[in-house]
């Protein structure tokens, strides 16, 4: 085995040595050893997959002396690897971005708690990805949802408490039903480990035993993660975690934690389950109504609300409801859809946050959306970085969301009969909405009032972290079709 | 200018009479606006302004939500909604009884769990493993990963909660919440009794007990029935009850935040440490130099002596900690 193919495992435990030692830093290097971390995890992970890419395939890293099923095992290929370079590389951007704005809404004396939350969630987050194994998925699941809720409650207003109770009364639900689907699934399967699972549920399938367990099993797990993932009508904790917690909480936990258990639930069926089973089992069915609903609730609620964050909240919804859709349409192709936005909206969706905290700061400090009017002439690299994002999801051509949309309607296209007519329908209602809600907020940026204050320079962390968010999305536009590729070719060795 | 005027003798009691500002308080006003002098006293004032907002959007908020509660909603509406909550935790309760129905009998003849992954922990675990009890040597060696994962689960409960409820010296001058904790300090420990001799008596013989017990258990963990999670939890409970008989001034003597800091770091470290030798070791194949040791004996069983005394320090911590920061905020 060489040193690279060793790099998932040594991050994961950097990352907790890390955290570990963050909790008795002082504030400056408490800030430091976190980003250090984070700069570490991206290189060896960008690493692992360079190598992956060189291999083609994905390899099994023992963790212990045992080999799986009786110890714990992690699965390395291009899709992990590269699930997690870009994410790694949306928290290093999102806690640069908003470091400074989101420690001076917190206590001094706990800047040090604060980045063992930001280090817990990078840990939970690469041990999701990268396990095979779905009770360790269940320990880090933990972790993640306790590193979450911290970040929520971090500013410690009632509004940020109140959220984060509501956040953690959620996903506790959501983990419990997860649990229960493990341990139902364990004992008509007898394995934890995702592979040996694959082919004892295959074969329960062929012999029709056991199928009330089963088919409760993949609903558990399904409405467990979907609960944490903030699939609709599970949604309710959205947009009072997402609006009233730091700038930075609100990019990670929109494009990192809620990532991190999609990647989980895409894994479960592709490589735990199989899709055959879950397409017998009608499951698919049930999460294209939710993901349908999600896009087009989310995005009339958006439309509603008169704050900025709420309404990059509310999109999130609908966001959401896009990768449920996908998964929703039960095949490969769907599944590689919703991969792929996964990563396209988790680049946005950080963005927007970071590049409206940044308008509202140059604005007064307000979050109203008529008080961003004229915000380019106060901030202009921020009101730029919004208008690209705004532009990105409602889907303007040679971006992102853009590959993701064509490329749903072809997929749906390609199943046929309703979900292609409710698809198309969807995703058009859906453009309609986001249209409605991103592009009047992102062109009153640059209507020119009279007076439109004073111009605020932002600090060269800020300026980098946007520079880094505008390279990613533009990246992930242009190069869509390379990236798509190897993600595919990722995929097909996925399960 | 009126001013000019209230500076004549007289024209401050005309002023007072007016119910106009006091020309002292005018003065103290005229200070408290100021122009900061240095960055950091610039940032204080940023800081306690951004406070004052936080605590009038808090005031609002309140007020609102008073609103609310005694806004009256229809019966009709209430009474729908709870019959709906309950018939889905109705319906919930039964699909799951039901499906428990239909699960293979456990330990039975076919049951599925009764595979090859048992069977090797069974039959193999002794001589793998060096640990006379399996369920030890299944949790800290063979999935010893799981197990790493749980002890920072613990780890990032204490951390959220020491995030939320602890009181610094200074931090109540940014928080809402720790403002309002301090203006009530001990209100929950108010009506307690203070030095309780029952207690004190009963303290003083059971809480040496209650650690040995503890200890014996972390010790003996690869060897009989318990481990570090069980011992540790023996231990914190000792903890506990001596805080609880002779209060926060004399646990102080051997137990701070400080101890907390440096136990739980250190025991993670150690085990994090230790784990990934053998994980590296294992998975490129080298051999580990670790010695599994005599079964039976006391230092047997490879790490799995030293990974469960981490484990129990780290559970003890974690017990009082939890404790003593939801008791009084802090440590």
């Amino acid at each position: 085995m060489t040193l690279v193919q060793n790099f998932p495992a040594l991050c994961i435990l950097l990352t907790l040595v890390c955290a570990v030692l963050t909790s008795v830093l002082k504030r400056r290097s408490a800030a430091v050893v976190t980003g250090m971390v984070l700069v570490i995890n991206l290189v060896l992970n960008i690493m692992a997959l360079m190598y992956t890419l060189k291999t083609g395939e994905s390899y099994v890293y023992r963790m212990g002396h045992f080999p799986a099923p009786w110890g714990n095992e992690l699965r390395v290929g291009v899709l992990e690897t590269g699930t997690a370079s870009v994410l790694l590389l949306v928290v290093l951007l999102s806690y640069l971005g908003a470091y400074r704005r989101s420690m001076q809404k917190i206590e001094p004396t706990k800047y040090n708690l604060y980045g063992v939350m930001v280090d817990l969630c990078v840990l939970s987050l690469q041990a999701l990805i990268y396990t095979n194994d779905l009770f360790t998925a269940y320990v880090f699941l933990e972790i993640s949802t306790l590193a979450a809720s911290g970040l929520i409650m971090a500013k410690q207003t009632g509004r940020s408490l109140v959220a984060g109770v509501r956040y953690m009364i959620m996903n506790l639900l959501g983990s419990s039903l997860f649990l229960l689907g493990v341990v139902i699934l364990y004992s008509i399967t007898g394995h934890l480990l995702m592979t040996p699972i694959h082919d004892a549920v295959a074969q329960l399938a062929a012999s029709g035993e056991y199928q009330i367990p089963l088919d409760v099993t993949v609903a558990l797990i399904s409405v467990g993660l979907g609960m944490k993932s903030a699939m609709y009508p599970f949604e309710k904790w959205v947009p009072a975690a997402y609006s009233n917690s730091t700038a930075t909480s609100s990019a990670l936990l929109s494009s990192v934690v809620s990532k991190g258990y999609i990647f989980l639930l895409i894994k479960i069926y592709v490589r735990t389950i199989g899709m055959p089973v879950i397409e017998s089992l009608g499951i698919t069915d049930v999460i294209f109504v939710f993901g349908a609903a999600g896009m087009i609730v989310g995005s009339v609620a958006a439309l509603r609300v008169r704050t900025v964050r709420m309404m990059i909240a509310y999109s999130s919804v609908a966001q959401i409801g896009y990768i449920f859709l996908a998964i929703g349409l039960g095949t490969m192709e769907g599944m590689m859809v919703a991969l792929w936005h996964l990563l396209a909206h988790a680049a946005t969706k950080s963005m927007l946050f970071i590049s409206s905290a940044e308008m509202d700061e140059a604005s007064g400090g307000t979050h109203l959306r008529k008080d961003v009017q004229g915000a380019f002439y106060r901030s202009p690299l921020a009101a730029f970085a919004f208008s690209l994002g705004a532009a990105n999801l409602v889907g303007l051509p040679l971006l992102s969301v853009f590959v993701t949309k064509f490329m749903l309607g072809q997929t749906a296209v390609a199943v046929g009969g309703r979900h292609m007519a409710a698809t198309l329908i969807c995703l058009t209602i859906s453009t309609l909405l986001n249209l409605g809600y991103f592009m009047s907020t992102a062109m009153s940026l640059y209507v020119h009032d009279g007076e439109t204050g004073s111009r605020r320079k932002p600090d060269h962390l800020v300026r980098l972290s946007l520079a880094g968010f505008l390279a990613l999305n533009l990246v992930l536009g242009f190069c869509a079709a390379p990236v798509y590729q190897t993600l595919l070719s990722g995929f097909a060795v996925f399960g | 200018m009126s001013d000019r005027k209230s500076d004549l003798p007289g024209g401050r009691f005309v002023r007072w009479l007016n119910q106009d500002q006091d020309v002292l308080e005018r003065q103290m006003i005229a200070a408290q606006n100021r122009e900061p002098d240095s960055d950091e006293e610039m940032e204080e004032a940023w800081r306690r302004e951004r406070f004052l907002e936080d605590q009038k959007e808090e005031e609002v908020v309140a007020s609102r939500l008073e609103a609310l509660n005694e806004r009256k909603v229809p019966v009709i509406g209430r009474v729908v909604y709870m019959l709906g909550c309950m018939l889905i935790c109705i319906a919930m309760i039964m699909l799951l009884l039901y499906t428990v129905t239909t699960l293979p009998g456990f330990g039975g003849e076919i049951d599925p769990a009764q595979n090859e992954v048992p069977r090797r922990y069974i039959e193999q675990g002794l001589q793998e493993t060096g640990a006379l009890n399996i369920v030890t040597g299944m949790i800290l060696d063979y999935r010893a990963f799981d197990t790493l994962g749980e002890s920072t689960v613990l780890f990032a409960a204490a951390m959220v909660v020491l995030f939320l409820l602890r009181l610094d010296p200074e931090s109540n001058r940014y928080s809402t919440l720790a403002a309002s904790i301090r203006e009530e300090p001990y209100a929950d420990t108010f009506y307690e009794p203070k030095n309780d001799s029952i207690l004190q008596h009963t303290a003083k013989i059971l809480t040496p007990v209650a650690f040995l017990l503890g200890i014996y258990v972390v010790l003996n963990g690869h060897l009989t029935p318990g481990g570090g999670f069980s011992g540790g939890a023996i231990v914190g409970a000792g903890l506990v009850l001596h805080v609880t008989a002779f209060g926060f001034e004399d646990i102080r003597r051997f137990f701070t935040y400080r101890t907390y800091q440096r136990t739980v770091v250190t025991a993670l470290l150690t085990y994090a440490f230790s784990k990934t030798y053998s994980f590296y070791t294992g998975a490129n194949g080298i051999e580990s130099i670790i010695p599994l040791g005599m079964p039976g004996a006391i230092l047997s069983g490879g790490l799995i002596l030293l990974l469960n005394i981490c484990v129990g320090f780290i559970v003890t911590c974690t017990v009082y900690v939890l404790y003593a920061v939801f008791r009084k905020g802090d440590v």
